[in-house]
């Protein structure tokens, strides 16, 4: 009943059982999500082992996959060195002297597909489609997947839907890998629906709490409008693409290298271009949180931690770029990036970029100022997508989900075990660097890597997207990427300070937010307020907090605090920051470690001159094994005697090279810039790379180490001006805490302390402090000068909240209207229900007879 | 044509199948079973004693198995009488005297709106009538030997295998659901 | 014999039935009235079975009445659950549905 059917390579490529069967990578956790289902509650670990089992077993599929395709794109080089080695070894001194130094054949990705349905003639495939992209992201997916599997395992310990939470967990991770290794735009928009209902499944997973239940159904119906643009788009594209597949391709109007190479051969109209790419966008849009559409993906930080690392930041929110990326060459040719054009893609990135960055300075959830990042990264994907820088965008998503990921599980660390399940930083946090040094360095780490500091991963990728941006002649957007890394240096800057520096703060200094969250005076002035049920076991940590204050010497706290283990010994486990177990801390570990090192899997400043390295292209794997090479591929070549073909085909690029060396512009032809030979399709355009200089590394570097003195600078001003106030009011505070202990009474405490001591001396000091808190730390130090936080402040307000929620209200509200109307037929009545069911039908019938008849 | 009214089925059937041509015996038993299929399911859905209107259906059920015969569908109407008359019949009537139906005459079988039943009916039948006439005016369906049984299960059996197992699940599903359903705790 | 008698006697029945279906109250009677429906279905599958000579029309026709077996009996449970709670199985009076 199934048929396999395997796509040759051109030319002679290597493949491997890997490559042939990368479509297990995604069928494993999908028969694990029904094993999880069906028996989980049964087995020993609650199921949880089913879903670990099926990540490893595709991750070390993905990753043989990975090894694979490298071995067959090397594969290609050789044999064409070999093929064209005797014909052109005259011109290779030319060619060499091109951008890259050899032409490199086009690699076929290896296609196995089987006929999942069929309707009139037309096949709905099933399959798995390996290029180097989608390699790159199923190693992706399956390793953050799995190692986020392994935080939960502690994390989300104990939980009553258990079971159901790794269920969920890997079906996603099973939509994801189906849809990016999806060979048709039917497989795409599966995977697609699978990760949209498993985010809902799993935003929701605390639904008892309504606020859980509405941020779900607010992802949900968010990305659903974008999905109609999914839908739609692909309807043009087959009504496009599907007569030029079916006669140059022997494929349809679904598949994926058909409508990349529709959309470069010159056929379609550019009207159809632009339509099915908007269109996309729009689900692009959607699912990537991009700027009219942004606003679930902070709400739906309400899903469990693990839940916003792995689907909220790293991985299901990049699907919207990796739709982007996989059918770049109709939006290549429908925004006209090939010449410049602005493109919808790279607005709406720039746009997000700024908003984003802006919207969270304001945010006091560190969830939450998360997501934002996450946003405004999203937005550099689409940036570098829109403008012409393919590779870059790629590879920002293959490094910022390290990150990410890592910063995420840092946050969920922090919560777990140093704000006793608060995400609130300036109630709850603050100091927690003492008490969890391991996540505070992965937390480090993670953050130079976001904000793009060198040797750091995100500096590599980010760094080239805007450097390219810049290349390609789009200035404004240039200095706009520029602007949203100092925002982000900056807002990373406020985040981490206000989490891990400082004094403790409710939680973090081991008070019960339920008992401390109302008294707003104590923990203004981070007084530290000491619950009545744990006065006595809480009272010599907090002092010795609150007296160590300019000091480093309460290290010890983190492990050996006498008060920490009294702690223990009460009712509330995690009640006192500590550091997290180790099943939390190794997935956090091993990404820190990422994060730091995987930008040198395409160092593109250390192959040229730029950072005086030289290390030749060699180090650019990801411009090697992942970007697809843009030469045309003759239509219809059996693998056998692909030879020839291939070597008349170097023809064609060879001029352009040669119009290259001539100095002239070596973009002006090829793929994607004109049209491909008759009898030859393209698949990927031919995008320019940007030469990176010395002068716009420091630059950008420059305008980061800019964002993070203006934080820091700001912060420590604040912090030297506060201390001595501090330390006075402390000073005084142990006198009133001496007759706190007799009192026991926090309350009482405050008035004595207001009465006695603040009224007269500390009150004007501490008004001051007050003062100096509204406006220097939300002013200045929140948004660095009040512009910041007023422009965040107003984008907010203005933006977010009345003109995005103002449309989304409004269109609620005509919903509501039009439902009070037509309240009365919703009598409830069966009977009723039925005659208006037939009637709608029979007048329906009815209008299309007259239509069909007149 | 002497065909009286006591016209015998069978008889018919061997004149069809003797008889290729339109054949005019064959279309007034149509026409009787007809008659009285539509006046039994008038009644069904008029009569104020649901027993009645169960048996009623009898009728209308045993008719649609002549007809299936007339089609040339042997199986099919044995397999109508055996479900239908048999079974589901059963199942009604049972239906009618758990739920403790009023045997007899019985008000208030109708909902107030019944009336709105009447235009959409009508204006159902109307379209349906005038597509049908339209699309089907002249085709005829010709005289043939009743499909043989054997050629029903190898079509089963092969090419509709799967929806075929499927439906015993659906069966059995309904089977355990009905009990579910049904049963006091 | 022509066509259409089959196909305007299904017209028929399903017209009747989906009248059935809107005018009865008794809950009883509307999965009489659609069973009603169901044969008017199946006389069409057969119909067309014998027309096109196809038996697939015939393969779909005991589909439907086996589906219709599942139906009539989950159906008349339901009915049953709903007379045990209510003491009545008036439609009309189901009506938590109402917006």
């Amino acid at each position: 009943m199934l048929a396999v059917e395997d796509t040759h390579a051109a030319l002679e490529l290597s493949s491997g059982w890997f490559l042939e069967n990368a479509w297990l990578i995604a069928l494993i956790p999908a028969i694990g999500f029904a094993l999880i289902i069906g028996f989980g509650k049964k087995m020993p670990m609650k199921g949880s082992e089913v879903g670990l089992a099926s990540m490893a077993a595709s991750l070390v599929i993905a990753t043989g996959a990975g090894i694979q395709w490298m071995q067959r794109t090397d594969s290609a080089s050789h044999g064409d060195a070999e093929a064209i080695g005797g014909a052109f070894s005259g011109v290779r001194g030319a060619l060499s002297a091109s951008e890259s130094g050899q032409v490199e054949p086009y690699i076929e990705p290896v296609v196995t597909q089987w006929v999942w349905w069929q309707n009139s003639g037309l096949e709905f495939g099933l399959g798995s489609h390996i290029d180097g992209l989608s390699v790159l992201l199923l190693c992706l997916v399956a390793f953050i997947s799995l190692l986020v599997q392994v935080f939960s395992l502690d994390y989300v310990r104990g939980d009553r839907r258990y079971t159901h939470f790794f269920a969920a967990l890997t079906l996603f991770s099973s939509g994801m890998l189906v849809m990016v290794m999806s060979s048709n735009m039917v497989q795409l928009i599966l995977g697609w629906e699978i990760m949209g209902l498993c985010s809902f499944m799993l935003i929701g997973h605390w639904w008892e709490d309504a606020y859980n239940s509405h941020s779900a159904l607010k992802a949900f119906f968010t990305v659903r409008v974008g999905d109609v643009g999914l839908l739609v788009g692909t309807a043009i594209l087959f009504f496009g693409a599907n007569d030029f597949a079916v006669a140059n391709l022997d494929s349809n109007g679904f598949d994926i290298r058909a409508i990349q190479a529709w959309a470069l051969s010159g056929e379609g109209s550019s009207w159809t271009l632009i339509m099915a790419s908007s269109a996309l966008f729009i689900a692009a849009i959607g699912k990537s949180g991009q700027f009219p559409l942004h606003t679930w993906l902070p709400d739906a930080m309400a899903g469990p931690t693990p839940v916003s690392s792995l689907l909220h930041s790293s991985t299901m929110v990049v699907a919207g770029v990796f739709l982007v990326a996989r059918i770049y060459p109709v939006f290549w040719e429908g925004f006209n990036i090939a010449n410049g054009g602005v493109s919808f893609i790279a607005v709406i990135g720039g746009i997000t970029i700024v908003v984003a960055a802006l919207l969270a300075f304001v945010q006091d959830d560190i969830k939450k100022v998360l997501a934002y990042s996450t946003v405004s990264q999203l937005g550099y994907m689409m940036l570098g997508l829109g403008t012409g820088a393919w590779l870059p965008a790629v590879f920002h998503v293959f490094t910022h989900a390290f990150f990410k990921c890592c910063l995420f599980l840092a946050a969920g660390s922090i919560s777990h075990s140093g704000s006793h399940h608060s995400f609130d930083m300036k109630k709850d946090m603050g100091g927690l660097r003492k008490f969890m040094p391991v996540t505070f360095g992965a937390w480090c780490v993670s953050t130079l890597a976001l904000t793009g500091v060198i040797p750091f991963a995100g500096f590599w990728s980010k760094d080239e997207i805007i450097d390219n941006v810049g290349a390609n002649g789009y200035t404004f957007l240039f200095w706009v990427g520029l602007v949203g890394a100092a925002l982000t240096a900056m807002y990373m800057t406020r985040a981490t300070y206000l989490t891990f520096f400082g004094e403790p703060r409710g939680a973090a200094a081991g008070i019960h937010h339920d008992d401390a969250g109302h008294d707003e005076y104590a923990t203004e002035f981070r007084e530290v307020v000491i619950s009545s049920t744990d006065l006595v076991a809480a009272l010599p940590k907090s002092l010795s907090a609150a007296a160590n204050v300019p000091g480093d010497d309460i290290e010890h706290d983190a492990e050996g605090d006498p008060a920490h283990g009294g702690h223990h010994a009460d009712e509330h486990d995690d009640h006192g920051p500590h550091e997290s177990g180790k099943l939390i801390l190794f997935p956090i570990v091993i990404l820190a470690f990422l994060a730091l090192t995987s930008g040198f899997v395409n160092p593109t400043p250390l192959a040229g001159d730029a950072l005086g390295a030289n290390l030749g292209e060699g180090v650019e794997l990801l411009k090697k094994y992942v970007e697809p090479r843009y030469e045309p591929v003759a239509i219809g070549e059996a693998a056998g005697h692909a030879g020839e073909s291939i070597q008349l085909l170097e023809l064609a690029p060879l001029s352009a090279a040669e119009a290259g060396a001539d100095g002239k512009d070596a973009y002006a032809t090829g793929c994607g810039r004109s049209t491909p030979e008759p009898g030859t399709v393209c698949f990927f355009p031919k995008v320019k790379h940007a030469v990176p200089e010395l002068s716009k590394i420091l630059l950008s570097l420059g305008v980061v180490a800019l964002g993070y003195a203006a934080a820091i600078g700001f912060c420590m001003a604040f912090y030297k001006n506060k201390n001595p106030r501090l330390v006075g009011l402390t000073e005084r505070s142990r006198i009133a805490r001496g007759g706190y202990l007799f009192l026991k009474n926090k309350y009482y405490l405050d008035v004595l302390y207001q009465n006695v001591f603040v009224y007269f001396v500390s009150r004007p000091l501490a008004k001051a402090t007050y003062w100096v808190n509204q406006n220097v730390i939300d002013g200045v130090v929140n948004g660095v000068g009040t512009s910041g936080k007023k422009a965040g402040n107003w984008v907010y307000n203005n933006i977010d909240q009345k003109i995005v929620d103002g449309a989304v209200n409004a269109s609620g509200t005509v919903a509501s209207e039009t439902g009070h109307g037509l309240q009365p037929v919703q009598s409830g009545k069966v009977n009723q229900y039925g005659a208006l069911l037939f009637g709608a039908a029979t007048v329906g019938a009815i209008v299309l007879v007259i239509l069909n008849v007149s | 044509m002497a065909v009286g009214w006591t016209v015998n089925l069978h008889a018919l059937i061997a004149q069809a199948d003797a008889e290729p041509s339109v054949n005019i015996a064959l279309n007034i038993g149509f026409g009787l079973i007809a008659t009285v299929m539509i006046f039994a399911a008038f009644s069904v859905v008029t009569t104020k004693n649901v027993v009645h209107a169960a048996l009623y259906l009898v009728l209308v059920l045993a008719g649609v198995a002549a007809q299936f015969i007339l089609a040339s569908a042997e199986f099919l109407a044995v397999a109508q009488v055996m479900v239908y008359i048999g079974a589901v019949m059963v199942l009604f009537l049972f239906g009618i005297m758990l739920t403790r139906a009023q045997i007899g005459k019985e008000d208030g079988l109708n909902n107030q709106g019944w009336q709105l039943g009447i235009p959409v009916a009508v204006g159902l039948f109307g379209l349906l009538g005038y597509v049908v006439f339209n699309t089907f005016e002249d085709d005829v369906l010709d005289e043939r030997a009743p499909f043989p049984t054997e050629q029903l299960s190898d079509q089963y059996l092969s090419a509709y295998l799967v929806p075929f197992l499927a439906v015993s699940f659906v069966l059995l599903a309904a089977a355990i659901g009905a009990i579910v359903l049904a049963r006091k705790d | 014999m022509l066509a259409v008698n089959f196909l305007l006697l299904a017209a028929v029945l399903f017209c009747i039935g989906v009248f059935g279906v809107i005018a009865r109250r008794n809950a009883v009677l509307v999965l009489m009235s659609i069973e009603l429906i169901l044969a008017a279905v199946n006389l069409n599958f057969v119909a067309f079975a014998m027309m096109n000579d196809n038996i697939d029309g015939q393969v779909f026709a005991l589909f439907v009445i086996a589906i219709a077996a599942a139906e009539v009996g989950v159906g008349l449970a339901m009915v049953l659950m709903i007379y045990r709670n209510r003491k009545s199985i008036a439609l009309d009076g189901l009506s938590e549905m109402k917006g």
